[in-house]
């Protein structure tokens, strides 16, 4: 365990803590997008550098600005009068904390189980494009198929006006 | 502790953080905000295990992961347009008001 491993572990679960925590959404969604980009320093720390910089271009790049835009346009930034955690929010939060200590207690009693392979995987660009157009390429066509209809699908959802709405 | 179980504790830390993120907030936005927590929590999990697996040169956890990624950005849009389109009908994104399954 380095220390960059701690430092890139609190500054990422700092993000998601203030991700669920804050008040306004807009910084909700700032404070997602620096849990984001902790990740993606663990797949770079993990020697995934492709898995690191996809994460930091779909997150970072997509997904992240794409929550902005439904949080600018849904007017969600304006805090409710009944505050922003639900009205069952103990419950909610028991059983958020009895899945971290069923987690947790799984992670640390299987320590002997657990693979520890310490050379460092020599991976290349060219052989995850050969992967990608060899054995994984239906799944790859899945996806591309996938996202396709996610796309149509979302602006569909969100043109459709009722008649005489506006 | 090894390194792959302080990766482990760490990712079970944040997938705990989305549940209860996506159990207990009332906007909309940021329900879906903790299930994409949950979702790279897992993806953490995959890498670090491909990372000291047995065999890191079959790829298999990182195509995982990068198919994964691929979804949940599918998921994403798709969840977002949702809110933006329940926003327009009802005029909230406060899921306690969200009661009536007919308009």
């Amino acid at each position: 365990m380095s220390i960059a491993f701690y430092l890139i572990a609190a500054l990422t679960v700092s993000g998601g803590l203030a991700a669920v925590l804050l008040k306004n959404t807009v910084h909700c969604a700032l404070a997602l997008t620096v849990a984001f980009a902790g990740l993606a320093l663990f797949f770079l720390q993990l020697d995934a550098q492709f898995a690191g910089f996809a994460q930091i271009l779909v997150y970072i790049g997509a997904v992240a600005i794409l929550v902005v835009f439904a949080i600018l346009l849904t007017r969600g930034s304006e805090t409710p009068k009944g505050g922003v955690f639900s009205r069952n929010w103990l419950a909610g939060l028991a059983i958020a904390a009895g899945v971290f200590a069923v987690l947790g207690w799984a992670v640390l009693h299987s320590g002997s189980f657990l693979p520890h392979e310490t050379a460092v995987p020599a991976v290349t660009v060219l052989q995850i494009g050969n992967a990608l157009m060899g054995r994984y390429v239906l799944p790859l066509e899945i996806v591309a198929l996938l996202l396709t209809a996610a796309m149509i699908g979302a602006v569909i959802v969100a043109l459709h006006e009722k008649e005489g709405a506006k | 502790m090894t390194p792959l179980s302080g990766y482990l504790i760490v990712a079970a830390l944040l997938f705990s953080i989305g549940l209860a993120g996506a159990l207990t907030r009332r906007n909309a936005i940021l329900v879906l905000i903790g299930i994409e927590l949950m979702l790279n929590a897992a993806n953490l999990n995959l890498i670090a295990f491909w990372r000291y697996g047995p065999h890191p040169e079959a790829l298999t956890g990182m195509m995982f992961a990068i198919f994964s990624i691929a979804v949940a950005a599918a998921e994403a849009a798709v969840g977002l347009g949702l809110v933006i389109s329940i926003h327009r009908h009802a005029h909230t994104t406060d899921l306690d008001q969200m009661n009536k399954m007919k308009g």
